[in-house]
Formats: structure tokens, sequence, C-alpha cells
């Protein structure tokens, strides 16, 4: 199943900012069910770090939208115990590096119990947090830590790119069963977007085909998709023409997309901003590899990175250590002139 | 207040259930002693008075967490001993169908969330359903049992944090059966007792002796009470003894032979049998047909758990996620 532009054409939207289309996700959420509720530092009178919650405390009162102590682990405790008894909890980590405060809840205890229990329990509960460099916060505040999470299984994880994405794709995770780690990323809270109109979910595990290309293939995730698409347009005037792929879920991970959009263009890009090493491109250009796209590569595969590094403070710096629209536009140049 | 030992039907539901604990955790010990039993386990003979006794306090809707030394707080809030030998035997009609075997049984129906293999696990979890049960408006309770050692996890702090913060129905009772491991409970905490440390959560603490039943029942009684009635949490201390090494590669050489006898002479089950003795509540044929007929189900139990199919590896994958 893939999304088209035709399809999209025939729902009616707004532009919202991604920050605003996440709040009226919650809000949608909370109004059609009494069991769904939010938990994190600050997100009540406060509104969120980011904003994302805003005024929804007001609207839904303090037993919805409730203010934590600064407890990351207790608080995502909280949402493990709330889910195993019939409430559906969205907790919100405030910044995903705080995710490491928690971890025993989300991995030994969120992403475990269904399977160690026998199938006796469901934990449906959604972890929101936000990730990425861009914001001049440093290396505890800025990380891209999606690789940790799909390493665990269990868990789903989600890193929506569009204002749209991040509305139908948090519907479909406070839907879901199982426990979600729904990735956002700072730098795209204020980035608006034409939104859906009403309570329409995107599947989880559905990528989407961002823009249509003959020269090779770009798979970005989170802000690297944004910056992708730009670079697409820089490449079409040198004459380069790159189809844009954004998995959208990383687990569970729409691997059809993927390889028939690879065996498309036979050159195939992969751009993410966490860390190289053992990152998520790497398990796509693992997947790629073993699979029959293999056969049809014109060029190898080609990642594009965040350096081995912790993020650095100084704007140049920081710049320096995760791909921009200038480094995709190089390396897919290459990609095409070499081979 | 119930005068558990003037009873006679509490009385025998009291021995029952510590009976099978004991029993079962025998079986447990000897099916691993000779070999027709997997993995490790970590028994809690010696201690079976508290949650026989908390238990008492609560509803079959009522919710507990458990930890790593689980069977007794499952069997004491009702779940099947057969389905939990079945677990450990690593058959598909376990608890968990052999993916969680003596670490992780839940019994949902008796509201058993489950035992955990990460020391302060439940505490966050326990205060999560009773944020749940606050929610839905249920009158619900929870009760976390946990372990001395657990007190020393961040997740316990947390955990108690915010159940105090929102004033939560949730009972934290820690079994300080003195050790953590191998870690001494009185070296590990500057404490006289550990209750002391409630005060410093602003919620009640009080400390009791784990193997009296009706101390450790009053305490959860009125615990639970409070809780039930909008007032918040409660930290109960039930000092008690395991008699058995931490788990099978233990080899007790953190304490000596003579403390473990000494312990032994405080058995909690000969002692509740005298007092109801004494009290003229059950003679000693009642005592003993209650023996008899734990051993003959416990028995039962074995056998059945043993010619159910093992656990396949068929849907494996499938049982990852919920659907």
């Amino acid at each position: 199943m893939t999304l088209t532009q035709s399809t999209l054409a025939a729902v009616e939207t707004t532009v919202m900012t991604y920050a605003e289309a996440i709040r009226e996700a919650l809000a949608l959420a909370m109004a059609a069910d009494p069991a769904v509720f939010l938990m994190g530092e600050d997100v009540g009178t406060y509104g969120g770090a980011f904003g994302v919650t805003g005024e929804l405390m007001h609207q839904v009162g303090a037993d919805r939208i409730r203010d934590t102590t600064i407890s990351e682990l207790g608080i995502v405790g909280l949402g493990v115990g709330a889910a195993m008894t019939g409430m559906r909890p969205i907790v919100e980590i405030q910044f995903s590096d705080f995710t490491a405060q928690a971890m025993d809840q989300i991995a030994n205890q969120a992403a475990k119990i269904h399977f160690m229990l026998g199938g006796a329990v469901n934990v449906p509960m959604v972890i929101r947090a936000p990730g990425g460099s861009g914001t001049g916060a440093a290396a505890q505040h800025s990380q891209s830590l999606e690789a940790w999470f799909v390493h665990v299984p269990g868990l789903k994880v989600v890193m929506p790119a569009t204002a749209d994405d991040a509305k139908g794709l948090l519907l479909a995770a406070i839907d879901d069963p199982n426990p979600v780690m729904f990735l956002e990323h700072k730098l795209l809270y204020k980035t608006t977007g034409d939104v859906s109109v009403g309570s329409a979910r995107i599947p989880l595990g559905v990528a989407a085909v961002r823009r249509e290309g003959t020269d090779l293939t770009i798979i970005a995730t989170g802000i690297e998709v944004s910056r992708s698409m730009e670079a697409a347009e820089e490449l079409a005037k040198i004459g380069i023409s790159a189809m844009v792929v954004d998995p959208r879920t990383l687990k569970p991970l729409d691997t059809d997309t993927i390889l028939r959009t690879v065996k498309a263009t036979g050159r195939v890009l992969l751009v993410q901003e966490a860390v190289r090493t053992l990152g998520f491109m790497s398990e796509i250009s693992a997947i790629i590899a073993e699979s029959d796209a293999f056969t049809h590569l014109r060029a190898p595969i080609k990642r594009l990175a965040g350096l081995d590094i912790p993020i650095p403070y100084a704007p140049k710096l920081e710049r320096a250590a995760v791909p921009q629209v200038e480094d995709i536009v190089q390396a897919a140049t290459d990609l095409v002139r070499e081979w | 207040m119930k005068q558990i030992a003037v009873d006679p039907e509490l009385s025998v539901s009291v021995l029952r259930t510590m009976w099978k604990i004991r029993r079962f955790e025998e079986a447990v010990e000897d099916l691993y002693g000779r070999g027709l039993m997997h993995g490790t386990m970590h028994l809690s003979i010696g201690q079976e008075a508290v949650p026989t006794a908390a238990c008492l306090a609560l509803n079959i809707d009522d919710y507990i967490t458990s930890t790593h030394r689980g069977h007794g707080h499952c069997i004491a809030k009702g779940a099947d001993m057969e389905r939990m030998m079945a677990e450990l035997l690593a058959k598909e009609t376990g608890y968990c169908r052999g993916r969680g075997g003596s670490m992780h049984i839940a019994d949902t129906a008796t509201g058993n969330l489950g035992a955990n293999g990460i020391v302060a696990g439940g505490i966050p979890i326990a205060a999560g359903a009773a944020l749940s049960a606050k929610m839905r408006g249920t009158k619900q309770v929870a009760v976390s049992f946990h372990g001395d050692g657990a007190m020393g996890e961040g997740a316990w702090h947390e955990g108690v944090v915010l159940a105090a913060m929102w004033q939560l129905p949730v009972v934290f009772l820690c079994e300080n059966n003195m050790y953590g491991m191998s870690m001494p409970a009185d070296t590990a905490f500057n404490l006289d007792q550990l209750s002391d440390r409630a005060k410093g959560y602003g919620i009640p603490g009080v400390t009791v002796d784990g193997n009296d039943i009706q101390a450790v029942y009053e305490a959860t009684q009125e615990a639970v009470d409070r809780a039930r009635n909008g007032g918040g949490p409660t930290f109960i201390e039930a000092k008690t003894y395991r008699w058995r090494g931490h788990s099978k590669s233990d080899k007790n050489l953190y304490r000596t032979r003579e403390e473990i006898e000494e312990w032994r002479l405080r058995d909690p089950i000969p002692k509740f049998e005298d007092i109801v003795r004494a009290a003229g509540t059950l003679t000693d044929d009642d005592l003993e047909a209650i023996r008899t007929n734990v051993r003959t189900e416990l028995r039962t139990a074995v056998q059945r758990a043993n010619a159910a199919p093992d656990a396949t590896a068929d849907d494996l994958l499938s049982a990852v996620y919920a659907r």
C-alpha cells in the first residue's frame, strides 16, 4: 500500500505546524477515548519544553495532561503499569537523550512484557521523545537514538518527518496495542505543512515516496527527509533526477517499498542524522544487499550519516557533525557521475 | 480488624496458602536438583507469611506486582499451581507458554501483573496500576511486593515519589529478608528500620514481624483501607528471612549456618499452627488434613504439568507484538 499524491489530494487539508499537528492528534485521541492521557515533565501549565502540549491541559484538564516530577524512569514505569490495566498512556520524555534514564522500563519492561508473560498482557503506550541536533544544546540534548530502540524486539519505532505524518502516525501509534517510540525532531516543530483534517490514521509500516525520480533513490529519515527533498531540487537543476523515500516507521519497516524503489533507479543513497556505526541505515543497507535488489544495483550502496562523535556545541561544529543539504547533493552527484 | 487465628475458615485458608507455597517450592527445588527442571529459580521458603497475610487484605481485582522471588505472591493471590509448574517445566500450558519461566509469571485473572526479573522494576508499574485505578474510579488498590535490595535502585525512588505526589492507591510492601543477594540489609541501609525512609517521601511507614500472620495482615489491611479511601500510599517493611540461597549458585558465604538455623526455629508455618491449636480454632486432625490435601493437590499439579506438551517454537516470531 502506498499513499499517492492523488489520494492525498482528495483529503481536505489545513496548514499547521508539526507541533500543532501533534497537539491536534493528542486532542482528537483524548476526545475519542477516555483511557488516553499524557504525562511528562512540564507538559501542563508550561505547555511542554517545545510547546507541543501548549494549552491542551486547559482544554482537557490536569487529570489527562499530567505534570510529573523529573523522574523519567518513574514516568515510563507508571505508563507501563497504567497501560497494563486498561489505560492508553502517552509519555512525553522532554529530550530523547533522557530515555537513557528510563531505559529499564522501556527495554526490559514495556518491550518485553507481552512476550515474556506469554501474551497475557498488552502494553499499549506511546513514548514521545524529541531528538536531533541543530539547537546548540550540545551532546546530552541532541542525539538521534532510534537505533537503540529498533534493537529491542517488542518496541515499534516511528519517526515522523512532516506535520501530516506527525498527526496521522501519532493517532495510529495511540491505537496500537504495543509500546511505540514516537521520535519527533526538534527542528521540525515549527515547520508547517498541509495536514489532513479529521482523524485519519497513517498506518505504521507504510513508507512514503516523497518524490519520484529515475537516477537514484535517496532513503532518508527524520530531519534528513526535508534536507533530501531540498537536495533533490538542487540535483534537478544539474540534471539529476532523485527519488526520495521516507520509511516513516523503522519498526515495522516497509521493506517492499524500499526494495521496489531501489530496483527502479539502481543507485541508492541512505541518509540519517544519527551516528554512522550500526545506525538504522546500516540495516537498510544490509536488507538491500541481501535481496534481489542487489542485482539491480549499478553502484555500491552509499551511506551518509552523522560523524561517530557526540554532538558538539559550536554552531559550525554542530553543523559539520550531521549531513546537511550540500552533503546530500555532493554524495548524490558523486554516486550518479561516478557510476 | 479480623482476628485470623480465631476464625476457622481464615485459619484454614492461611495455612493452606502457606503450605502450598512451601510445598510448591520444595517440589521445584527437588525437580531442579534431579535435573528435571531447566534454568534458575529463587525460592522464598521461610518467607511464606508475608504474601499470605498481605493478600488476605486484597480483593481478587486488586493488583499486585511481584519479584524474581515471586512464587509465593503468585500462589497467595490465587494462581493455579498446575499452570505455574507447567511454566517452570517449560510447557505450552504454562502461564507464559514457556516464554517467561519462574521470573515472569503473571495471572491477570487474579490481578497479578507479574513477577519481574529487574529488582525494583515492579515499583513504578504498581504505581501506574494504581494511577489507572484512580483515573478509572474503580477503588482498586495495588500492592508492590519487593525485597530490601530494591530499595537501592532508582526505580524505587521514582515510583514512590510519583505515588506520593498523586496520592495513589498503592502499598509498597518490602519483604526484608535480610539480604540483597549477599549484601546484608543492615549494612546497605544506614537506617534502624527501613520504614524510617517513608517519612522522607511524606508517606506513612511501618515495620512489622514478617513471620507473624496477624501483624502483616493488620499492617496491610490498614494500608489498603487508607489507599482505597483516598489516603494515598503506605510503606510496610515486613522482616523475614530467606532460608535458601539467593538462587541455585549461592554458596552462603556471606552468612553463618547458625544464623540460618536460628531463623528456621522461627518458621512461620508451625508458628501459626501452634497459635490456632492453642486458640482451639483447629485441631491436630484439621492441621494434618490441610497438609495432606495440599500435598495431594501439589502432586496432581506436578503430574499434570509434566504430562502437558512442551512449549512450541512454532509461533515464536508472532508472539513478540500484540495484535
